[in-house]
């Protein structure tokens, strides 16, 4: 459960991703993956490609069915 | 920095059940934002079904029971009426809501309770792994008709929206879908205005969601996404179905 990035504008809780990627497809700036690693119950979870290239526009948390991405923004 | 998209306190830390991809999840987290927005998680009761979402009380940060197949209709009947002032709602499935629970379900619309329901159609029955419900469409492969659903054999599929809209005792009907962003927000929104009409004593509400069910279904996240689109909305058209305060 803890935070992936120590600054981030986005946060994948790795351990509750399924890695349906609902978020990929849906991402507008396709800066979403399915990474290599696998959590504790067997998925591929999702990682970001560029965290500089998000601009927390939150879609992904809007189609996440697993509430696994927490997004922030500056002001 | 500023958190700007997070869990809602409605919603527990335990990890969904849930297939990936599964729309459950995703209606979960909208019931749970629309009870913070409305400030009434202390006084919300959800009754959760036999189905798929038959863990919701592990899910919600709210009380939450459970009935017998079919009959959460008729418990949230009993709760509204001897705790007026909680906001009472039910979360079925369509094997739970349109197959064995049907009669619980046309009887408490009909009698006008003033509770919501929430209804996910999947087109299929997703605990049992995939054999045909009430809702499944024409020609859709299931586990029990796997030559496709024969109206001959087995009927048509049941439009429950539609169904109770010609019952005098209901209030508000809307059919949304969860397969895009644009739908989702659609579906947050119709969720949130019938739990304010029943905040405000309007009566009986129904949201009927249609929800995509990639494993069972036999298809991939994208396709499945487009089944949902393309062939479920023909058959149940999304929009208001009846709004008695339109």
């Amino acid at each position: 459960m803890k935070p992936k990035e120590s600054m981030p504008k986005i946060v994948i809780y790795e351990q509750k991703c399924k890695g349906c990627e609902l978020c990929v497809i849906t991402c507008p700036k396709k800066n979403l993956r399915l990474g290599q690693k696998i959590n504790k119950k067997g998925y591929h979870y999702i990682e970001i490609v560029d965290l500089e290239k998000c601009n927390s526009c939150g879609l992904c948390y809007q189609v996440c069915p697993d509430v696994a991405i927490e997004i922030w923004k500056d002001k | 920095m500023k958190k700007v998209y997070c869990k809602p306190e409605s919603m527990t830390d335990i990890e969904h059940k849930y297939c990936p991809g599964c729309g459950h999840g995703l209606v979960h987290r909208l019931v749970a934002e629309v009870i913070d927005e409305l400030g009434v998680r202390e006084r919300t009761i959800g009754i959760a079904p036999v189905g798929c979402a038959v863990f919701a009380y592990d899910y919600w940060n709210f009380d939450v029971t459970e009935a017998p197949h079919g009959r959460p209709p008729a418990v949230a009947t009993g709760i509204k009426r001897v705790l007026p002032d909680r906001i009472v709602f039910t979360y079925q499935g369509d094997g739970d809501l349109a197959a064995i629970g049907m009669a619980e379900t046309v009887h408490a619309a009909n009698r006008g309770e003033n509770i919501t329901v929430i209804f996910i159609n999947n087109a299929i029955y997703g605990m049992t792994t995939g054999q045909m419900a009430p809702t499944t469409l024409l020609g859709m492969k299931t586990t029990t008709t796997p030559f496709g659903r024969d109206k001959n054999l087995a009927g048509y599929p049941i439009k429950v929206c539609e169904l109770l809209a010609t019952l005098a005792g209901t209030a508000y009907l809307e059919r949304c879908a969860v397969n895009n962003v644009k739908n989702i927000i659609n579906t947050k929104k119709a969720i949130k205005k019938a739990f304010e009409m029943q905040k405000e004593n309007k009566g009986y509400s129904l949201i009927e969601v249609l929800s995509q069910c990639p494993p069972n279904w036999g298809l991939s996240l994208k396709e499945s996404l487009k089944f949902v689109q393309e062939d479920m909305t023909k058959q149940f058209p999304l929009g208001v179905i009846k709004d008695i305060y339109a």
